[in-house]
Formats: C-alpha cells, sequence, structure tokens
C-alpha cells in the first residue's frame, strides 16, 4: 500500500491517541508513503497553540506536529463542522490546515489506498 | 459534610451525552469540576450550557491544553482535594 489518510478523533493529552496517530503518521512518511491526516471531532483541539503540558507530566505535542513539513507531511485536513460545533477557525491553529465539508470528506475516503481510524 | 455533590467531568465535546447527564443528575448546592478533555467545555463557545451551576477548572490541565479565555474559576491539585472533602460525594462522568 502506498498511500494513507490517518484519521485522529481524540483530543490531546486525555489519552495516547493523538501521539499514537502522529507516530503513525511520521512512520509512514519515513517509508516514503504518502500520508495525509485528517483531524475529526475533538481531535481539532490537538491544533490549539501554546500547549504547555509539563505541570500533568506530559511530553508537548507540538514539536512533534511542527516536525510533520520536514517529513513531507504536508496534507492536513480539518472538519469544518468539527471546527464549528467547538468554535474554532482555522487561522487560530497552529498549522496549516484544509478545511473539509463533507462532500470533501468523501472525495478524501476515495483518495487513499488505506484509511486508519486512530 | 452535606448532602451535595461533586460532579467531574472528564471527556470533551466528542461525548455531548456525557455532559448533558451530568446537567440533568445536578441538584442546588451540587458543583462541577472539568478536568483533563473535559476542559473543553469551559470555552466561551459553550458557556451557555452551564446555566444552573458555573464549572470549576482543574489549572494544570487547562495550561497543557493551551486554551484561554476560559468560563469558570480555576483551581489547583489542592482545591481539587478541598472539593472532594467539601461534599458529601463525588461523582466521575468518564
Amino acid at each position: 500500500m502506498n498511500s494513507f489518510l490517518i484519521i485522529s478523533r481524540c483530543a490531546p493529552y486525555g489519552s495516547a491517541a493523538a501521539r499514537e496517530a502522529l507516530e503513525l503518521a511520521l512512520a509512514c512518511a519515513l517509508f516514503d508513503r504518502e500520508v495525509a491526516i485528517l483531524l475529526l471531532d475533538d481531535a481539532v483541539y490537538q491544533l490549539l497553540p501554546d500547549h504547555n503540558p509539563s505541570a500533568i507530566g506530559q511530553k508537548n505535542l507540538a514539536a512533534m506536529q511542527q516536525s510533520l513539513p520536514l517529513y513531507d507531511v504536508d496534507k492536513i485536513f480539518i472538519c469544518q463542522s468539527s471546527l464549528e460545533t467547538r468554535g474554532l477557525v482555522t487561522e487560530a491553529l497552529a498549522l496549516p490546515v484544509t478545511p473539509v465539508d463533507s462532500q470533501g470528506l468523501k472525495a478524501l475516503m476515495r483518495g487513499y489506498e488505506a484509511v486508519i481510524n486512530v | 459534610m452535606s448532602e451535595s455533590t461533586l460532579h467531574i467531568l472528564n471527556r470533551g465535546p466528542n461525548q455531548p451525552e456525557l455532559l448533558q447527564h451530568l446537567l440533568d443528575a445536578l441538584s442546588e448546592g451540587d458543583e462541577i469540576i472539568l478536568i483533563e478533555d473535559g476542559i473543553y467545555w469551559a470555552s466561551e463557545h459553550f458557556a451557555g450550557r452551564f446555566q444552573l451551576a458555573q464549572p470549576l477548572i482543574l489549572g494544570a490541565d487547562a495550561q497543557a491544553r493551551g486554551l484561554t479565555n476560559l468560563c469558570g474559576e480555576t483551581v489547583d491539585d489542592a482545591g481539587f482535594v478541598d472539593l472532594c472533602v467539601k461534599h458529601r460525594r463525588s461523582v466521575s462522568w468518564c
């Protein structure tokens, strides 16, 4: 398989899911696979700026997020309705993202050989 | 010790029913504390949900997630312990 869409649905820090999705994306990129990330539901909170998780004894996810473009993971899609439900706008997020609506979601699913929900 | 309850919510807007159950179960004198992913409910966007009781927010969890403009008073770990002692019972919504 050569192309992967990784769907992340969880907020950061409350569980390991957000970190695992990022690790998977980086692993795919290391093996020269085409990879895109789709942030759905509470995963949109992963891109709020200024995380400071030292007080809860966790590593900051921001460093990993910022390394994505270095590994040519530059396709980060974000669900428009998930943003709206949470009162967020793309301009407030820490990385450039492409908003997608429900039509866009359908197209994304069909655009990749493997779709992985984390 | 009063007859009141401390409601602890640690899940975010992915589980809207959970917040609704908490609010349905709320009695006068009860308090709500938002922890872990629950703190996202303290963003201004959701302020209208908490008409019966303004939630308290665990500061370290809010800071970790980079959430600003919070609606509700912030407490530290010691304050969380005080709340658990103050109320007759605590309920974790998770």
